[in-house]
């Protein structure tokens, strides 16, 4: 173990474990904009600077490791003076669309903005702008609110294993980019999304939806397969706006693209609500007990009449484990037969 | 044939090359081979030899006759013959075409241990180098002393690293040396991104061997089996010249599989970079080698305990592993009675601007500037007035007049805000615009900023934005106090050592040259009459003659008059291109 200072106060850390690390388990809040605790430390941002005894300059906390008898002030006149520098450095080049953007009230930087009183800016001077919108079906890519945290980009390789964008260019004209400024063509799993501190990554799905504050989260878990990831549907109305999902729960919050974006069906006129009865060789609504009352019918008379091995039953992956696990019940004990699968082994 | 021994040296680094040194060699082959007088020799030879520094003078040609040497300037294939008959043949050197004074004062007050040999020896030939002593120092090394002996070497003679933080070089090795893994690297750093700089491009063209040879060292006194140099791709001859002398040094098994013997295992692989400034950053040209984008990584740790692929890994540059022969074959003691207590040794700089000799020199360090810019450069081109010397670059700051003769080494410069970097060296007239200067430098290191921190990205743009708009005459009341905040800040901001010093060119340039921003802000002025929007052209009536130079050269069509009477100048349409100013021999029309 490791003891260091900060803000006078002793704590112990392990061995590897960053200033940052230290601080936030102390309580000690430092702003940040690029680190995030899933991913490696990137050091962009330099709003997590600290002062360490014996060291000239300013240290970035988030990739600087916690040392034997460190001393750390992480709130000096100066670090907050240099903090708002940076801050001010990152709004000069930052779109002032709060007012319509889906992320307000949501935002990092809109956060940081505000409790560091931005109103002038010293720095005002040329934004980057970029005419093309990406057409991929998913993901809205507005580049213009990029404020090149790296999270986007190092998600994509650490922890999805795609490396589907990088940066690209120098200068004042970096920016990320796919390969050879393709549309984004991936497999839109959208976990950039989940870690953009901006605006600058949503779903195409979200415009005008509803935004944070409106929103009600409801937690459930994917139907999609049997993994069980976790969902927080964030529901306006009776309509979901978008689909996340908590970081503290098993699957840290990443999804694939299905529990991200397939969630559409939920609100759509074509989803089936109640049973169906083929009538006359057409469907007709029924009632549930109506519904079961003739499968049940029909299944015994079937068995009476071929034997229970002309039943079989084929469950869906989109049933939970202990749903599955009762359908092969009634199959096996009900129906007497074995002729029971699941569609995730065809 | 009264002369025993002749050899004909051309210079072929890329200057001469670019001179036409291929065509004067090749005149000189031929022109041996017509009058047959290969065979009347003892040794008669005519090679390529890499490049002696005075660039401006190529293609310069030694001709060597019985040791007796002369050296001609400015050779073109067509005066060959003329050599070759009157100074060959003939026994009269072509007094003419011989280097004047000047060319030997520019000599005269170098040193040259890093370019000993360059400019002497055939680079391609590994031959050459060894018949000069080379690998001599390796040998010694394998077979006589110990990796912490030659540790203790390198530390007592003080070298310090020349790629432009100045950090010891034998602490360095002892670091990495300690650092356990069983796995280290050596890089070699020849990225050299800084603007105007050609040494350690010189340095390969001319003698690529030198820095192999200090690789061989570096690992085994570190402990290293593997080694990188990293160059970049638009350093073709450079990497050519390296490439070949690589394959001799595997051939005589100074490279490869138990190295003489000595059962150190070492080869070097060749990385080639694609021009970015910041792939010469370590940390920035480690991962670019890994195959990442070249962008720095922070530090601690540092190389020497997590390096390439995470292995401890020394990176020098290449002036740096080009020192190390020497000091072991003339001793520590040797090296560090060259140069100044805290900066031992010699350093080469690109000398460029508006000196009379430009070119590469390699002087003690310790000497006074002022020798630098009047002794070996000639003093200024045209009469003009000294303005300023940039030293190090876009990551530098400049000298100014009343400094002039500030000591070149590492801690006076940094003192006066300025660096020794990695050896840039720009002199400025009184036609230089400080605050363009500035602007030229912001603009460099801006467009090769990486992108990855805020304060380097955004925060240099806005620097340079500022500049942009006093050279334009748009300067505001306040920017000046703006322009040295925000400096100040991207400075303790920055992730690399590309941020933290890209503001160096504005704060010194404000430290030295503060009423030049003035004038430009509150007079709309540029004193140096550099900056276009803030002069105007006009034509003087009383000294006008009429000769109509100027109309014929204004691309504008901006002047207009009869012959023989005082011509007119439309504002409205001029350029302010200075063409007329150029071309008027009555100094009629006046730039303010
Ligand atoms: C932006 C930037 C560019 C650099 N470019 C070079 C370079 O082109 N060549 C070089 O040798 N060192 C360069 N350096 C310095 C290297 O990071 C490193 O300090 C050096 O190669 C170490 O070798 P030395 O100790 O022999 O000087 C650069 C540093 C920075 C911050
Ligand atoms: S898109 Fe978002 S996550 Fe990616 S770099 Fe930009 S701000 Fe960061
Ligand atoms: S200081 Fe500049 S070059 Fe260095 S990491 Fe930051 S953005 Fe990249």
């Amino acid at each position: 173990m490791i003891t260091l200072t900060i803000d006078g106060k002793k704590t112990q850390v392990v061995g590897g474990a960053t200033v940052l690390e230290a601080a936030r388990k102390l309580g000690v809040y430092i702003p940040t904009l690029c680190q995030h605790p899933k991913l490696t430390p990137f050091g962009g941002c330099r709003l997590c600077i600290v002062e360490v005894k014996g060291v000239p300059r300013p240290l970035a906390s988030c990739t600087t490791p916690a040392a034997e008898g460190m001393e750390v002030t992480t709130s000096t006149p100066q670090l907050e003076g240099l903090r708002k520098t940076v801050l001010e450095l990152i709004l000069s080049d930052h779109p002032d669309d709060c007012m319509t953007c889906e992320k307000a009230g949501n935002c990092t930087l809109q956060e940081l903005a505000y409790s560091y009183g931005m109103r002038e800016n010293r720095f005002r001077g040329e934004r980057r702008t970029y005419a093309k919108r990406d057409a991929n079906p998913f993901i809205e890519r507005d580049l213009e609110k990029c404020i090149l945290c790296g999270r986007c980009v190092k998600v994509c390789k650490e922890v999805q294993g795609v490396s589907a964008i990088d940066f690209a260019y120098r200068g004042f004209q970096a920016k990320i980019s796919t390969p050879f400024e393709h549309d984004l063509n991936c497999e839109f799993c959208g976990q950039c999304v989940s870690v953009c501190p901006t605006g600058a990554l949503t779903g195409k799905g979200w415009a005008k939806k509803g935004r944070q504050v409106e929103v009600n989260e409801v937690d459930t878990v994917c139907g999609y397969c049997g993994v069980g990831c976790n969902l927080t549907l964030n529901v306006k109305g009776n309509e979901i706006a978008r689909v996340t999902s908590r970081e503290d729960t098993w699957n840290e919050g990443w999804l694939c693209v299905k529990g991200r974006f397939g969630y559409k069906f939920v609100n759509s006129p074509d989803r089936l609500t109640t049973p169906l009865i083929k009538k006359d060789g057409k469907f007709v609504e029924a009632g549930w007990d109506e519904a079961l009352q003739y499968a049940t019918d029909r299944l015994m008379e079937i068995k009476g009449k071929y034997g229970p091995d002309a039943i079989g039953g084929l469950s869906s992956a989109r049933c939970t484990n202990e749903e599955n696990y009762l359908f092969q019940k009634i199959i096996r004990a009900g129906f007497g037969t074995n002729n029971v699968d699941h569609c995730a082994r065809l | 044939m009264m002369a025993m021994n002749l050899e004909i040296k051309v210079c072929m680094g890329t200057g001469g090359m670019a001179a036409g040194g291929e065509g004067v060699l090749k005149a000189f082959e031929a022109e041996l081979k017509h009058n047959g007088l290969e065979a009347g020799f003892g040794k008669c030879s005519s090679g390529k030899v890499g490049c002696r520094g005075f660039c401006a003078r190529d293609v310069l040609v030694d001709v060597i006759v019985d040791g007796q040497k002369t050296t001609y300037q400015y050779i073109k294939p067509e005066m060959v013959s003329r050599i070759v008959k009157e100074h060959i043949m003939e026994g009269r050197p072509v007094a003419e075409w011989e280097v004047k004074e000047d060319y030997h004062i520019f000599h005269d007050k170098q040193i040259k241990v890093v370019l000993h040999d360059c400019g002497e020896i055939d680079p391609e030939d590994i031959g050459a180098y060894i018949e000069r002593g080379g690998y001599e120092a390796a040998k010694k090394v394998l077979s006589e002393l110990g990796p912490a002996d030659v540790i203790e070497l390198v530390k007592k003679s003080g070298l310090r690293g020349r790629g432009g933080a100045g950090f010891p070089t034998g602490v360095k090795w002892e670091a990495a040396r300690k650092s356990p893994g069983d796995v280290k690297y050596i890089i070699c750093n020849a990225d050299e991104g800084d603007p105007g700089a050609f040494m350690d491009r010189s340095v390969i063209e001319g003698n690529p061997h030198s820095v192999i040879e200090g690789m061989i060292i570096a690992a085994y006194s570190v402990g290293a089996s593997n080694g990188y140099v990293y160059i970049r791709a638009e350093y073709p001859l450079a990497v050519e010249r390296l490439r070949i002398a690589l394959d001799a040094a595997r051939q005589k098994n100074l490279l490869g599989k138990n190295i003489l013997g000595s059962g150190l295992d070492f080869d070097i692989k060749v990385k080639l970079g694609a021009g970015a400034f910041v792939c010469g950053e370590e940390t920035a040209l480690i991962a670019s080698i890994e195959g990442e984008r070249g962008m720095p990584r922070a530090k601690p740790p540092f190389p020497v305990a997590s390096g390439l692929w995470g292995k401890p890994t020394v990176i020098n540059n290449v002036e740096t592993l080009a020192n190390i022969p020497c000091i072991i074959r003339k001793g520590a003691e040797w090296f560090a009675s060259l140069g100044t207590e805290k900066s031992r040794g010699t350093k080469v700089f690109a000398l460029t601007g508006k000196v009379k000799n430009t070119g590469l020199i390699e002087i003690p360090m310790g000497i006074p500037l002022r020798d630098i810019v009047f002794e070996i450069g000639g003093g200024i081109e045209n009469g003009k007035k000294y303005k300023a010397v940039q030293t190090g670059g876009p990551s530098g700051g400049c000298i100014p007049e009343d400094c002039l003769d500030v000591k070149i080494d590492y801690e006076s410069l940094m003192q006066l805000g300025a660096i020794v970097g990695s050896g840039g060296m720009i002199v400025l007239d009184e036609d230089d615009c400080m605050v363009n200067v500035a602007r030229y430098f912001l603009n460099f290191t801006q467009s090769e900023s990486c992108g990855k921190c805020v304060p380097c990205r955004v925060g240099t743009k806005r620097l340079l934005e500022i500049l942009d708009r006093i050279t334009k005459g748009e300067g505001r009341e306040g920017d000046i106090e703006l322009l040295e905040k925000l400096s100040q800040d991207i400075k303790l901001t920055s992730l690399c050592g590309l941020g933290q010093t890209a503001p160096n060119p504005v704060l010194s340039t404000l430290k030295y040259f503060r009423h030049e921003y003035e004038a430009h802000i509150r007079d709309r002025k540029c004193p140096a009459k550099a900056c276009r929007a803030l002069i105007t052209f006009s034509i003087s009536e009383a000294l006008c003659k009429g000769c109509g130079a100027c109309m014929r050269a204004c691309p504008a069509g901006a002047i207009t008059g009869e012959k023989k009477q005082p011509h007119k100048l439309n504002q409205a349409l001029c350029i302010k291109c200075g063409s007329c100013f150029d071309v008027c021999k009555f100094k009629a029309v006046v730039k303010e």
